[in-house]
């Protein structure tokens, strides 16, 4: 089993989404303890900006890749450059993902198909690629953003959550076949996290700064964690919500 | 996701003294800083926001939309050998602290608290313990980009646009927005100070104290018990430092643990007058000799109160307000004794009260509210209209000894008096965005509607 220090990673890392407010704070730790990064994203300028920020931070070396990662044709080219910058994929955090808009799916198929192109067909399709990868490789970590909206379907934002759900399950199966070769498959299932993606709504005392969920994504990669909800209370909060019994959980306003 | 349409506030914005409040019509958060709003199509004025430290209302703008800059925390460039730091203008001065002490750099100015932003240290052109020997904040910013509502994107340098990076330094956020700018740190050898703390026992002592002071250390500051009977103008702690010229060794790291004062305590409970008094008596007599030698950390020794998160919500609710002035040292500190004779007898009690000299070093901001003389910061719960008779009758004091007040500690000196006391507004006034304003702004224009 290949442990890494728990502070100072001084290996690689590859950040997919790495623009994302969560990802970015990743990143920086990731910087300041020395690692080398390969950051992937949609915009030029966004990466360039990230990419000097953790150049000053303490990371050696800081390669980027633009690319529109729901297109799954893009994936190989990503991918192989990344393993060109980096030689071996010490640390790989999928990081995209998009809120979508509820009210939006339900009346339209396209924004739905969307959404699920997003979070779950595209996320999926890259795992599949990075699997293979880290199980020919021998060793490494895969973290995943997930939700917590994943653990239970609810009326207010069941298009995203049933996505996360097909994620989450997904990862739960890849973890026991990658144990096999080494590799640790991380699940992180965040909360509300007062990013960019939730700029919209209002910000009440559950949510979580992207700093806190930071830390704890960069220590679950670290230790090699299973599952991991962010903050930790979420795991309970969510055993909560899946205990109440369907008749009557249909009835709540979640 | 778009930024361009101003959002309702999802979080609440107010200044560090949680008087006046506020509430903005909109706010848009600031998260890269290639990719800004068009500011002269908002349909109200426009303020930049950090974290809320300024104490009254140069931070707020009631009705109309904050620009969030908080997002923009990034560094884009450090240069090890020549400290010279490029970085984004909501990066906080405790993120620029934690890159750069170890590699040996400081900052070149540090203020009260860590949690400010290198954009509002700009904006308010901000002063600390060392103004006798560095001068404020805006000395050493070599450069900044500023985005105007015409869409420009200015470089401001002492050569370049130098008559908005006058403007800009001191200029209370209102001549464009902030994007960058680039800071000239100082080399240290250690993250301690080699501290020295005296006590004295009258005005004069500490003038003596501080003149001797000016040459052999870098830190000065004092803390002054205003409690004392009437006839003695004063007692406190002359407290002065370097930082350490020995290296560091790695069992010297060692941080205390941030308590935080989750809530606002009902009706400022904790706070009377007899509290306060107990608290600055006790507070005076902690050190038993005259003198004390110690060596310590930086953050204890500048920013004591950072430990304690929020601890402004000890004033509860209703909020408090900060008085901070600047009045020249002449007349036998004729103002300064009737500026605490003022207090004495008002009966409204400074929990902490900090006495300051300011050097002769010029800023070059326009709008800088240090100058030479002694400058006197004190805390008012706030409590109607007594607080403000009080404040005011300070501020006459202030206005005919010559000295001034700081506006990123106001909330209620008049227009008039504002005007007595930066007299480079005409000039000013010329460099404000036609799109940017603050109640503040309003307030000293005379233009509110309340």
């Amino acid at each position: 089993m290949n442990r890494r220090p728990l502070v100072n990673h001084t290996g690689s890392v590859l950040i997919f989404g790495a623009t994302s407010a969560i990802a970015a704070d990743v990143a920086q730790r990731f910087a300041a303890g020395g690692a080398t990064l390969f950051l992937v994203g949609r915009s030029e300028e966004k990466l360039t900006a990230l990419r000097d920020d953790l150049l000053v931070r303490g990371a050696p070396k800081v390669e980027t890749a633009v690319a529109d990662l729901t297109e799954i044709a893009s994936h190989e080219r990503v991918v192989a450059a990344a393993k060109q910058s980096l030689g071996t994929l010490d640390q790989v955090l999928v990081a995209y993902g998009v809120l979508g808009d509820q009210r939006a799916s339900e009346t339209s198929v396209e924004t739905t198909l969307r959404d699920w192109q997003v979070n779950a067909t595209s996320t999926i399709a890259l795992l599949t690629l990075l699997a293979n990868e880290l199980e020919r490789q021998r060793f490494g970590t895969l973290a995943v953003i997930s939700s917590v909206a994943g653990d239970r379907g609810r009326q207010s934002n069941y298009v995203y959550g049933a996505a996360k759900a097909a994620l989450s399950t997904f990862l739960s199966g890849l973890r026991a076949r990658l144990s096999k070769a080494g590799v640790h498959v991380v699940t992180i299932k965040p909360g509300m996290v007062d990013t960019p993606m939730t700029a919209h709504m209002k910000k009440g005392p559950l949510f979580a700064s992207p700093a806190r969920v930071g830390h704890d994504i960069h220590q679950a990669m670290l230790r090699g964690r299973d599952v991991v909800y962010s903050p930790w209370y979420w795991r309970g909060v969510m055993l909560i919500i899946r205990l109440i019994p369907e008749p009557i959980f249909k009835r709540l306003p979640l | 996701m778009k930024r361009n349409v101003p959002q309702p506030p999802t979080k609440t914005y107010a200044s560090w003294g949680r008087y006046p409040k506020a509430e903005p019509c909109g706010v848009i958060p600031l998260d890269w800083r290639d990719e800004l709003p068009d500011f002269a199509a908002l349909p109200a004025s426009v303020l930049p926001y950090g974290y809320g430290r300024s104490y009254g209302d140069s931070c707020l703008n009631e009705n109309g939309i904050l620009l969030d800059a908080s997002g923009l925390r990034r560094f884009i460039a450090f240069n090890d050998t020549t400290g010279v730091l490029h970085c984004e203008a909501g990066v906080r001065l405790d993120d620029i602290l934690s890159l750069v002490v170890p590699r040996g750099w400081f900052l070149p100015v540090s203020p009260g608290t860590k949690f400010v932003s290198v954009g509002g240290a700009i904006a308010n052109d901000i002063h600390g313990k060392n103004h006798h020997r560095g001068g404020t904040w805006g000395r050493h910013v070599r450069r900044f980009e500023l985005v105007r509502s015409s869409g420009e994107r200015l470089t401001c340098s002492p050569e370049e646009n130098a008559g908005l990076y006058r403007a800009t330094i001191g200029g209370l956020g209102l001549t464009g927005l902030i994007t960058s700018a680039e800071i000239q740190l100082k080399p240290i050898k250690s993250a301690f100070i080699d501290e020295e703390q005296i006590r004295f026992e009258s005005l004069d002592e500490f003038m003596e104290l501080a003149q001797e002071s000016v040459d052999d250390f870098e830190y000065t500051v004092a803390w002054i018990d205003c409690f004392v009977e009437e006839g003695r103008y004063i007692r406190g702690h002359f407290m002065r430092g370097n930082h350490r010229q020995a290296p560091d060794r790695p069992s010297d790291a060692s941080r205390a643990l941030p308590l935080v004062v989750p809530f606002n305590l009902p009706g400022g409970i904790l706070l009377n007058q007899y509290t306060v008094r107990a608290f600055n008596t006790v507070y005076y007599h902690r050190q038993f000799a005259e003198r004390v030698h110690k060596t310590i950390h930086y953050e204890p020794f500048f920013y004591p109160l950072d430990t304690i998160q929020s601890w402004n919500k000890i004033y509860g609710d209703a909020g408090f307000l900060q008085y901070q002035c600047v009045v020249p040292v002449e007349n036998d500190n004729a103002a300064i004794k009737e500026i605490l004779s003022r207090i004495r007898r008002s009966g409204e009690g400074s929990f902490f009260t900090v006495f300051k000299t300011f050097g002769e070093i010029a800023s070059p901001g326009m709008l800088s509210f240090p100058r030479p003389g002694v400058t006197l910061a004190l805390d008012f719960a706030y409590r109607g209209s007594s607080t403000l008779e009080l404040l005011e009758s300070l501020d006459a004091i202030v206005r005919a000894s010559g000295g001034a007040v700081y506006p990123a500690k106001d909330a209620r000196m008049s227009a008039e008096s504002f005007h007595t006391f930066f007299p480079a507004w005409d000039e000013f006034s010329a460099f404000i965005d036609p799109c940017f304003s603050s109640s503040f702004l309003r307030r000293v224009n005379g233009e509110d509607a309340s």
